[in-house]
């Protein structure tokens, strides 16, 4: 008499069934875990899809690359609209910390604690960090500001309402309100140079090679290779932006 | 010489320790304070007027009607504000549109105009139905096609369809009721939502948001109960305001433990923006916090209205303390939508610095325009009972 | 028995198409039609995005003209900066080459951005000076030849 309730050939189609959906959903997990490594598998594969690299070490604050932002791309001179800036951090020995932006660094910095007081002191140029799960455009009503095919958070003036829900969802303070155009501005990794294969503006004119840019789908990009010999961390980690802006040599006071 | 931005300028003398350089110019002003309140107090003023209907509360007839058409003077106004505020007001549209899945604001465009259409333009109009199409029959001239359109043409009054506007209102309550959550649920979601600011970022948020807005509702419709009252000088029954008063009690104690329990939470799991924060609410957030928020607004009215719980004595007394409950609760509720708002962009997100705020009085995002907002609904109210006096509806039989 | 629908039922089932009906054709005719094209956005948006002029022409154009200049660069320190760190931007320059539209900075505070002394810069990575102690008086380049900063003039 045959007391299984399920025939073994049954069982045995049911087990593969089963063990094909955990491996697909598996994979689909595994998959999803690998987005958070440098945001990479974009969906269109003949495109770049660009990170961004700042060596701290290399930074020595002259300001070059916030300057020739606001030349390039039409940011007013005032100091209260930067599409990148730099701060210089100061730890003092009592364990303050100590930051400073003149003028986004523009106008150079003036060393504002004596030596003696200083435990250590170094400088992070700033700017967006392009992420792929950016909270920016979570946010956006409208569907003006939008992840680019080559992975560039961008604005789009002639859509944006200005209702400045994204500058309040940047954590990292990148966005601003054009004070003449009326919408929402923003760094866009100069996309109007990267279509004519210039480098963007800042990358172009920083004196010590601190600013990279590139590819990050291209193993044998300069960018990727960066990435593979150095310890890089991205700013807020915790709040999973997908920020594809990597630090290296970046200190746990900055914020 | 460039275009300077002297309003800006005079700030950056007024900045605590270090701010992101965009974070200098505040985003949101005093109209996206009064947008909240404005959104609350129509939350608030239905769940009322639903009390009555779905729960039968029969005590509370008299403000029916009164509480419904509140709602919907203030909630014609409740997206001006914002829009208003907007850099680009000509594009508002867009937000209808094509509006993006993963934003709390485009899809609040949506639950606005669900709220609007099917839940309270359709109570309204069950409601009135009937009214409507004898004043149309009354009237001559323009007032009856003015009537005649608002009924949809339709001048059926026979028993069976009454039945039937009955039926379809209280259906039209009860989804109202999930609604009206939802409505203040969403716009403090709006702001709970926005990871990026841990004053804001709080799962209570819709809660604090929607109890709040209940309070509010409340009490504004105790208060326009009391004045349109006295205009029309009609007696006011001290028995309604009792009762309006102990549910106000109760909403508000259930407001203060939630919005206190969010506050115990932060400070007890004292996370990396703890000490920003505890700045904030020290320094620049101590008036409208401690002293609006907290005395003034919550404090002092819930000792009044538990001293209402039984003091049932001098009705003069009860109806001047009501008064000055209802007056003190809006104060205290508008102190609360300013704190969220304006305090979460005090701070820098760089969580080393404050920047600071100051109300101009003329332009778009002045005092003056947000005051306009908050009149305009009063005079939209006054069309309403002007249009659809509730005190001249067919007396019901049910 | 018929099936008895209320009549308020009706009218207002025929008020709710008519408005469905005008917001669908209202939105079919606002919406961008390029909208939706790549994502969630106004596809034009990524030309309108690639349209602004460049300002910066890049190292590239700068050695056109002026490669004398770059192999006096490539000997001595300053050799990995590029023109326009210190020049501007030179896309008109490049354009149309008259002297007054390409910066030529020579103040001690332009120099100062990189090599007055600060607690930030590391030693190894650049050369520091205390500016108002330095040779005070006297401009930077009167002495240092800025391509070739070691080859000092006096």
């Amino acid at each position: 008499m045959d007391n299984e309730r399920v025939k073994p050939s049954r069982r045995k189609f049911l087990k593969s069934a089963v063990t094909i959906a955990g491996a697909a959903i598996g994979y689909q997990w595994l998959k999803s875990g690998q987005y958070l490594l440098y945001g990479a598998d974009p969906e269109d594969k003949n495109v770049p899809w660009y990170g961004i690299v700042i060596d701290i070490e290399k930074c020595i604050g002259c300001g070059s690359c916030a300057k020739s932002c606001k030349m390039e791309n039409d940011v007013p001179k005032e100091p209260f609209f930067f599409r990148n800036w730099v701060e210089q951090y100061t730890v003092k020995n009592d364990g303050s910390v100590e930051i400073t932006s003149p003028n986004g660094g523009i106008d150079g910095f003036k060393q504002t604690v004596p030596d003696e007081e200083i435990f250590k002191s170094f400088f992070v140029p700033k700017m967006c960090n392009h992420c792929y799960k950016s909270p920016c455009e979570q946010v956006c009503p409208v569907g003006a500001t939008y992840l680019s095919p080559e992975g560039v958070v961008m604005v789009d003036d002639k859509y944006c309402i200005g209702c400045r829900y994204c500058v309040q969802a940047c954590p990292y303070g990148c966005r601003f309100i054009h004070p003449e155009r009326k919408v929402a501005s923003k760094c866009t990794l100069c996309y109007h140079r990267l279509k004519k294969n210039l480098a963007p503006a800042c990358m172009e004119v920083c004196p010590t090679g601190a600013r990279m840019y590139g590819n990050l789908r291209d193993k044998n990009s300069e960018i990727v290779k960066f990435l593979k010999e150095h310890t890089t961390q991205v700013l807020r980690p915790n709040l999973n932006t997908g920020s594809k802006l990597y630090y290296n040599a970046l200190g746990m006071e900055v914020k | 010489m460039e275009p300077g931005y002297p309003h800006l300028t005079e700030i950056l003398s007024h900045i605590q320790g270090y701010i992101f350089p965009n974070e200098i110019d505040l985003q949101w002003g005093i109209l996206i304070v009064v947008y909240p309140f404005i959104t609350g107090l129509v939350a608030g003023a239905f769940i009322l007027a639903s009390l009555e209907r779905v729960f039968r509360v029969k005590i509370l007839k008299p403000t029916y009607q009164l509480a419904l058409l509140t709602a919907l003077s203030f909630l014609l106004v409740a997206t001006l504000p914002l829009i208003s505020h907007l850099a680009q007001p000509l594009r508002a549209y867009e937000i209808m549109i094509t509006p993006h899945g993963s934003s709390a604001m485009a899809i609040f465009g949506f639950v606005y105009l669900w709220y609007l259409m099917v839940v309270l333009l359709l109570e309204i109009w069950f409601d009135y139905r009937q009214s409507m199409v004898i004043w149309s029959q009354e009237k001559t001239g323009i007032m009856k096609w003015v009537y005649k359109i608002i009924t949809l043409g339709l001048s059926d009054i026979s028993p069976r369809t009454l039945e039937w506007d009955r039926k379809l209102g209280y259906f039209i309550t009860v989804i109202g009721i999930p609604s009206a959550f939802i409505l203040h649920g969403y716009v403090g979601f709006i702001f709970g939502s926005i990871k990026a600011n841990p004053w804001w970022s709080t799962p209570l948020m819709p809660i604090i948001f929607l109890f709040s807005a209940m309070v509010s509702g409340i009490a504004m419709v105790m208060l326009i109960y009391m004045v349109v009252s006295y205009i029309r000088t009609k007696d006011l029954d001290i028995n309604v305001l009792d009762a309006i008063g102990k549910y106000l009690f109760f909403v508000l104690i259930l407001d203060f433990t939630i919005e206190g329990l969010d506050q115990i939470h932060r400070i007890y799991e004292a996370e990396e923006s703890f000490e920003t924060i505890k700045l904030l609410v020290e320094g620049k957030l101590y008036l409208t916090l401690f002293i609006s928020q907290g005395l003034i607004g919550t404090l002092i009215p819930l000792g009044l209205l538990a001293f209402l719980q039984f003091y049932k004595g001098r009705i003069r007394l009860r109806k001047t303390l009501y008064f000055i409950t209802g007056i003190l609760i809006l104060i205290g509720v508008y102190s609360m939508r300013w704190n969220v708002v304006i305090g979460g962009q005090l701070f820098s997100k760089s969580f080393s610095g404050f920047t600071s705020f100051k109300v101009g009085l003329i332009g778009l995002d002045g005092t003056l325009m947000a005051a306009f907002w908050l009149i305009l609904p009063f005079g939209i109210l006054a069309f309403l009972l002007w249009l659809l006096p509730p005190w001249k509806m067919v007396p019901e039989d049910y | 028995m018929k099936f008895y629908i209320p009549p308020q039922l009706t009218r207002l089932s025929i008020a709710f198409a008519i408005f469905i009906t005008l917001f669908l054709l209202l939105r079919k005719l606002l919406i961008p039609d390029t909208f939706g094209q790549y994502g969630h956005y106004r596809g034009d948006s990524l030309t309108d995005n690639a349209l602004p002029v460049v300002h910066y022409a890049g190292q590239q154009a700068c050695l056109e003209c002026h490669q004398d200049i770059e192999d006096q660069k490539q000997a001595d320190v300053h050799s990995r900066i590029k023109c326009e760190t210190c020049h501007g931007p030179g896309q008109k320059h490049s354009e149309s080459a008259e002297a007054t539209n390409i910066l030529k900075p020579d103040s001690r505070e332009f120099c100062g951005n990189c090599h007055e002394k600060n607690a930030a810069r590391r030693s190894e990575a650049v050369v520091q000076i205390i500016i108002n102690e330095h040779n005070t008086g006297k401009k930077c380049i009167e002495c240092h030849n800025p391509h070739q900063p070691w080859t000092m003039k006096e």
